[in-house]
């Protein structure tokens, strides 16, 4: 949008081009503007309080808040709200404010009705949160603080395994504080108890935590267990599509996409499976983070998986990090079996599984137990899934990442209604399943890295009266991956209990 | 190494001579993309453009699909729109795209359509005015641009702004086809109306789901001196 600027108490202030009615003055597009300063803080102004909390700890655009120009602007004049440019240029090129983007196949330009300029530079990388382009101002608040509420009581009584209890206790000694520390605890080893007590004692304290992951179902699954055990507190999710984004939230559970979104807002950032795709990655997500949190903050990483890169911090003491090598309920992780099965790429070309997979899928289904079996890419999945359905007669269904039935058919799984489960690895996290046997059919293929294989076994065997499911990785030669994962597993269930 | 518009993930194109001499067309979306895509061939209905491969043999008749047939034998639009031709079929992929395109406001998007507009299409749009179908001001304020002024560009180097549209009514797309029937005042208005006369008018929009929009853009036209109004839209 075009803004004037013109001098005020001498002082330059600039206005939305029809907020002031002066035809003198040239209205020109944000990026445009002279240099101006921000109007100082006028104390006995009345500000909205809503919109202070909708706009404190974020960076938005005009189109974001739920109110007219006008307001906004008032809040500008009076000190409470600064604009800043979305797009800036730097000496190469443009840099996205919001997502920190600097690559300039992620930039375009259009001839923009709002700015009247024929080529108004946008950011591609984070259009999916509406388009920040040269025209459009960040908005922050820069008005007093939200006052957070410190009366925030844990309601959870559950035991914590003495593994969980030492991570626990770690988090709790660094909330007050600021630092980092990496939990590298392993798939079933119950993360989210271990948050409980560092949580409560920052909120009770009166700051503002929030819990992100690269992953929507992981938000949708947490964000009621948190909001369940901390009754008193104002529990907000972020996603794609989340119609809490509003809330003036204490707690904040958000993909890390969302955190685009946030500017020095949180005291405790608390990034579970940092070595998940897309935030390992994406350089942007990672600048979000740091984009989120204040300036005094404690970080929190959570993993089953850490990258070469944190195992090596950690073991040379730059990251401080704790262990769980146990599950909560107390038993080793399953051991991955492996299964030579022949050449399994030319018989699934001509419609054929290897025989040992054949054996163990007959097998399956009559045992009445779940499985779920990876395969390397969508286009086997249809191919493998019809010739399982020729094998055996239980209920046999395929999921895949952009499936519009997703969600619903990991449900049915849940609940017993789909007995064999085929899947790429989306759902090599999260997914957790009670009962539950794992197959991986081309384990040697690239896609399985070792900390997918991990994640893969790591599905089996999680609760506590089924602790020894079945995993195999059925395969035609070892690959490194798939030795190192084994390695890896075994490894754990060897480390003392801390 | 190029990088996809949409998907934006990284695709090496295709080697041939053609490309190499500049002949053929560059694809800007990758194959993956580029195939989910799909080109509207075959037989078509004569009006709409439709493929007639893609819905029940009993509401075709002749040449014609039954909801041109129902056009036309409305006395107020018998032959407002002499035909539509669409480039792709308007499936899930499509849908995506144009959501991203309209409602994210990802502009860029539409130059993957450009080399298919170039040069399939250009025997349709060669002679005549190339005329988007406008967006009301307050629409084209929120959304920062006009999507079939940038379509319209891929078919002409310079469209003809000459409409404009009236009242803000709510997105068509909202409404069902009896609703959208039943307005009685046309949105649209003639800006310039001497540049129209006796001129072949070539009117361009983003999707033809129901055609009145089309319809009701080209009978302002023809009342205001076109000769003849016929529509290209990307999505039929």
């Amino acid at each position: 949008m075009r803004f004037v600027s013109f001098s005020l108490n001498n002082r330059l202030t600039i206005a939305p081009e029809h907020l002031v009615n002066n035809p003198s003055l040239i209205a020109v597009p944000f990026s445009k503007l002279p240099s101006f300063s921000q109007p100082p803080l006028n104390p006995s102004f009345h500000f909205d309080k809503n919109l202070q909390h909708i706009l404190h700890g974020k960076s938005l655009l005009f189109d974001e808040l739920p109110f007219e120009v006008e307001k906004i602007h008032e809040h500008y004049e009076n000190g409470y709200l600064m604009y800043s440019p979305g797009i800036h240029k730097t000496k190469y090129g443009y840099a996205c404010s919001r997502c920190g983007n600097e690559k300039s196949r992620w930039f375009a330009s259009f001839s923009c009705f709002r700015c009247k300029s024929d080529s108004c530079v946008y950011c591609r990388n984070c259009i999916m949160m509406g388009r920040v382009s040269e025209c459009t101002p960040l908005l922050s608040w820069t008005g007093p603080e939200v006052e957070w509420s410190k009366a925030n009581n844990l309601l959870w009584y559950g035991q914590l395994s003495s593994g969980q209890q030492a991570a626990s206790q770690r988090f709790v000694d660094g909330v007050e504080g600021e630092g980092e520390l990496l939990v590298w605890a392993v798939c079933g080893a119950g993360k989210t108890e271990v948050l409980f007590k560092g949580i409560e004692k920052a909120l009770k304290l009166g700051l503002r935590v929030c819990i992100a992951t690269p992953r929507t179902d992981v938000v949708l699954e947490l964000a009621p267990r948190l909001k369940s055990v901390f009754p008193e507190t104002l529990v907000a999710s972020y996603y794609g599509g989340s119609d809490e984004r509003d809330l003036p939230a204490q707690l904040v559970i958000s993909t890390t996409h969302q955190l685009y979104r946030f500017k020095q807002a949180f005291n405790i950032m608390i990034v579970d499976e940092v070595d998940a795709f897309p935030y390992s990655y994406d350089k942007t997500l990672q600048h979000a983070v740091t984009q989120a949190v204040h300036p005094k903050h404690f970080t929190l990483y959570l993993s089953a998986t850490p990258s070469n890169r944190m195992k090596r911090a950690a073991k040379q003491e730059v990251l401080p990090c704790v262990k769980i090598s146990r599950r909560f309920h107390g038993h080793p992780l399953p051991v991955p079996k492996m299964v030579w099965s022949g050449e399994w790429r030319k018989r699934i070309a001509a419609k054929k599984l290897p025989a040992p997979f054949v054996m163990w899928v007959k097998k399956q289904a009559q045992s009445g137990r779940r499985a779920m079996i990876f395969v390397s890419s969508v286009s086997m999945l249809d191919t493998v899934t019809d010739i399982i359905k020729k094998h055996v007669s239980v209920i046999v269904d395929r999921v895949h990442a952009e499936d519009p039935k997703r969600k619903e058919k990991v449900e049915q799984f849940r609940q017993e209604k789909i007995q064999l489960l085929i899947t790429t690895t989306i759902l090599e996290r999260g997914v957790t399943v009670p009962f539950l046997d794992v197959a991986v059919l081309g384990a040697d293929h690239d896609v399985f890295s070792e900390s997918a294989l991990v994640q893969i076994a790591g599905r089996a065997g999680r609760s506590k009266d089924d602790h020894d499911g079945q995993v195999l990785f059925f395969h035609y030669g070892k690959s490194l991956s798939m030795v190192r994962a084994v390695k890896h597993i075994k490894h754990m269930n060897r480390e003392d209990v801390t | 190494m190029s990088y996809c518009l949409n998907c934006h993930q990284s695709y090496m194109e295709t080697w041939s001579w053609q490309a190499f001499l500049g002949l053929g067309i560059v694809p800007l979306l990758c194959q993956d993309c580029e195939g989910r895509l799909e080109l509207i061939k075959g037989e078509i209905c004569r009006i709409c453009g439709r493929a007639f491969s893609l819905f029940p043999e009993q509401y075709r008749q002749g040449d014609c699909c039954f909801d041109c047939i129902r056009w036309e034998e409305d006395p107020t639009w018998n032959g407002v729109l002499q035909q539509n031709r669409s480039l792709y079929v308007y499936n899930d992929f499509l849908k995506e795209v144009i959501a991203k395109l309209k409602y994210r406001g990802d502009a860029e998007i539409v130059k993957a359509f450009y080399p298919v507009a170039k040069t399939s299409f250009r025997k349709i749009s060669r002679n005549g005015l190339v005329i988007p179908i406008p967006l009301s001001e307050e629409r084209h304020y929120k959304r920062g641009f006009n999507q079939a002024e940038l379509l319209a560009r891929g078919f002409s180097s310079q469209p003809a702004l000459l409409l404009k549209r009236k009242t803000h009514e709510e997105k068509q797309s909202k409404k069902t086809r009896e609703e959208r029937l039943v307005q009685k005042e046309n949105p649209f208005q003639v800006i310039d109306a001497e540049k129209l006369q006796g001129q072949n008018v070539l009117l361009v929009d983003d999707v033809y789901t129901t055609g009145s929009t089309l319809r009701y853009a080209a009978k302002v036209l023809l009342e205001a001196g076109a000769k003849q109004v016929s529509s290209i839209t990307l999505a039929r």
